[in-house]
């Protein structure tokens, strides 16, 4: 964060998108400086492509601004945007060599042939690429057509130089090399780099500045520091690192209720007897006697890490990871310790738990003991109930009642899973529908940004009548 | 071993089907009805020089036209949307099913005098011959191999990476260098494939002009045809020669695409 002037280049404001009914994008605002290095980092599907495409002119918003050094350029076709890109499979031209690819942009430019030389040669040698002129780009191996790649964005001398996933198909040395060579890149042109990857740990080795999207919308802006160590939430606190989200009540200022355990900590404002999502770091976790800790577990798996031993201690039905140098045996009772300062509390990403539905009863047969009501387009029928015709109801779903439909038929079709949140028990997931959010329990790993059909278990769920006439509550069995 | 093992059918069919039958036309072509070495048939094809030129001429010409007509129609049914392509891509398909002479009777109707064309035309004025001429035979011969030329440039193009479109524009192009710089360059593969597969075959086509053309446009096909059966020796050295020409133009087409490949 050293010399970075605080003047915005790009600034998006209040962008909306949407492709063929989808929302993309839903009303982002997003300034970036100069000469910073901004990391968009979200799963995929989370719109981050689309934001940098929105920069550089090839997706236009529904709407929003788009301003590029305080002006607007919504509309602006790509070739006339002074911003580079480098794009995820490099595009490289497969009928021109590595000198032609590279001069592409200044021939268009209809810069003087000389300078051309003088300029392409000078970007070569800036990407370790000097000698290679002649070769056809077919023949260069994904590190050093990476490296193609991103020369022949910076050549042009682009304001902001966009990154797109660029290192997604680079194996594990060369990336890491990459990464720090990307880096010094941008400090030695002191260009703005926009950087879209789903790997965290590259938003967190490169950035100056790191944006969390999820579901077309941002989650959290901020350095790598603060991302990391106060995630705003359970999902960047899930997303980026290794981290213990539990389910955690604020009793007061200061003072939380996890795994049955009072603890102090240093947030406030949360108000009284608040459900909220904790977030512990494993490497946060000191282990101590028995008795000499606040929290009490039985190891049940270590790893040697090299650096640290990576340890599951199961602490009444959670499961709790911890990072230590020091270790211990299997099967042996530990105490846990946790300094206040290290608890971090955030609240819920929804504002509820139980799953509720307010409907009118549109079709009832006393006979058969069922009825049904409307939901989103689709009509669902409860068996094992009756409520007469018209009868407004309130059904309380519990996140246990819901389940993927295993079988393709469930009683809300491509529902959207917008986050996975491991809560040392269950996984908590997130689901969103046409009109509203669903939480939901599962032990099993959903896949993200997918679509999925949802059903409900009204055997766990209880109805309540509203209005005067039926008073008379019906508990689910 | 075993890959070989499996080549020898091809190897049998090839020696079976064309190099003998090569070889049988070179010694037709150059023997007289003796069976003795001979370069009479090869000095009486002579007098058809002017037919020769005129063939190659003609297929030279439709193939000219068919790449204009048929490289931006390639151009814009890739621009299209997939389902829209596969459609029109169909549509285009759907003539060459039928046969191939019925095609050219087709046209035959279309343009004779009191034909449609000829109706229409009269209607508003406009009085003409549009048949038996070389105008006519070049009409016929688009028509038969439009799709050949069309076919191997759209496949090619609708293989260019749209990422490298994306690219040239975010490098600076607008529309036309895009095309100039990015899409023309790519589609030279296609385009080659597409002239060779039309000259060749439009260089040594018959009927066409028979039905379409007038009195002095027969074409090479047309005499190899009418003479074969009253002297092959003449007919073999006929097609010994279109051959051969044909093989030079398919090498400097080779040339020529090579060179565009690396520039």
């Amino acid at each position: 964060m050293e010399q970075i002037s605080k003047k915005a280049i790009v600034s998006l404001k209040d962008i909306f998108v949407r492709f063929d009914g989808e929302v993309i994008l839903n009303h982002i605002n997003l300034d970036i400086h100069e000469k910073e290095f901004v990391t968009i980092l979200g799963p995929s599907g989370c719109g981050k492509t689309t934001t940098l495409r929105i920069i550089g002119g090839f997706v236009d918003p529904e709407s929003g601004d788009v301003i590029f050094d305080g002006a607007r350029i919504n509309g602006l076709p790509p070739h006339k945007r002074n911003v580079n890109t480098v794009f995820q499979k490099y595009a490289l031209f497969p009928h021109l060599n590595v000198y032609d690819n590279v001069a592409f942009g200044l021939k268009l430019k209809k810069l003087p042939k000389n300078e051309i030389i003088r300029k392409v040669t000078k970007m070569l040698a800036v990407v370790d690429l000097k000698g290679y002129e002649k070769r056809p780009v077919q023949k260069l191996s994904g590190g050093q057509q990476q490296r193609v790649a991103i020369a022949r964005a910076l050549v042009c001398d682009p304001d902001v130089v966009l990154l797109d996933e660029p290192l997604g198909a680079l194996d594990l040395q060369l990336l890491k090399d990459m990464q720090l060579e990307l880096k010094e890149i941008q400090k030695n042109t002191q260009k703005t780099f926009i950087y879209v990857t789903h790997d965290q740990e590259e938003a967190l080795t490169m950035s100056d500045r790191v944006v969390v999207m999820n579901n077309g919308v941002i989650e959290q802006i901020g350095t790598p520091e603060d991302i990391y160590n106060e995630p705003v939430n359970a999902f960047v606190a899930d997303f980026i690192g290794e981290a213990n989200i539990l389910n955690g009540t604020m009793i007061d200022d200061c003072r939380i209720r996890i795994l049955e355990k009072e603890l102090p900590c240093v947030d406030k404002g949360f108000g009284t007897n608040t459900p909220v999502d904790v977030v512990i770091r494993p490497e946060d976790i000191d282990i101590t006697e028995p008795n000499a800790g606040q929290l009490t577990g039985v190891v049940e798996k270590v790893t040697f890490k090299g650096v640290h031993y990576e340890m599951s201690i199961r602490c009444g039905k959670c499961e709790i990871l911890v990072h230590s140098t020091k270790s211990a045996a299997t099967g042996t009772t530990v105490g846990m310790s946790v300094v206040p300062f290290n608890i971090q509390i955030m609240n819920k990403l929804l504002p509820f738990y139980n799953n509720i539905i307010e409907t009118t009863v549109s079709c009832a047969n006393a006979d058969e003991n069922y009825f049904e009501f409307p939901l989103e387009d689709e009509t669902v029928r409860v068996d094992g109930h009756y409520f007469p015709e018209a009868t407004q109801l309130r059904i309380t779903l519990p996140p246990e009642a819901l389940s993927l439909a295993g079988d393709g038929m469930g009683h809300l079709q491509d529902v959207y899973i917008e986050s996975v949140v491991y809560k040392g028990e269950h996984n908590e997931i997130i689901l969103e529908s046409d009109e509203r959010k669903w939480l939901m329990l599962s032990d099993t790993d959903e896949q993200v940004a997918t679509y999925v059909p949802l059903s409900f278990d009204f055997s766990k769920a209880s109805f309540e009548p509203l209005g005067s006439e039926h008073k008379d509550k019906e508990a689910g069995r | 071993m075993k890959s070989k093992l499996l080549s020898v059918p091809y190897l049998i069919w090839m020696l079976v089907f064309t190099m003998i039958p090569l070889v049988m036309i070179a010694v037709t072509a150059f023997s007289d009805n003796n069976g003795h070495f001979s370069l009479e048939a090869l000095a009486s094809a002579f007098p058809y020089t002017h037919v020769f030129l005129k063939s190659l001429w003609i297929a030279l010409l439709s193939t000219v036209l068919c790449l204009v007509i048929a490289y931006p129609m390639a151009y814009m049914v890739s621009q299209m949307r997939e389902s829209t392509q596969n459609v029109v891509v169909m549509l285009l398909m759907i003539p060459m099913w039928m046969n191939f002479l019925l095609r050219i009777y087709a046209w035959v109707l279309l343009l004779q005098s009191g034909g449609p064309l000829d109706t229409l035309l009269s209607a508003i004025g406009i009085h003409g011959s549009y048949t038996n001429n070389t105008a006519a035979v070049i009409v016929g011969m688009i028509y038969e191999y439009l799709p050949f030329m069309f076919l191997p440039i759209y496949t090619v193009m609708g293989k260019i990476d749209k990422g490298l479109v994306e690219a040239a524009q975010d490098l600076g192009s607008n529309k036309s260098e895009v095309f100039r710089k990015v899409i023309f360059p790519l589609s030279i593969p296609g385009i080659i494939s597409g002239i060779t597969m039309v000259f060749v075959p439009s260089a040594s086509t018959f009927v066409v002009a028979q039905y379409l053309g007038g009195t002095d446009d027969i074409m090479i096909g047309d005499i190899i045809d009418r003479i074969f059966f009253t002297n092959n020796h003449v007919g073999a050295a006929i097609s010994l020669i279109l051959m051969i020409f044909i093989l030079i133009f398919l090498v400097l087409m080779n040339r020529f695409g090579d060179e565009e490949a690396i520039v």
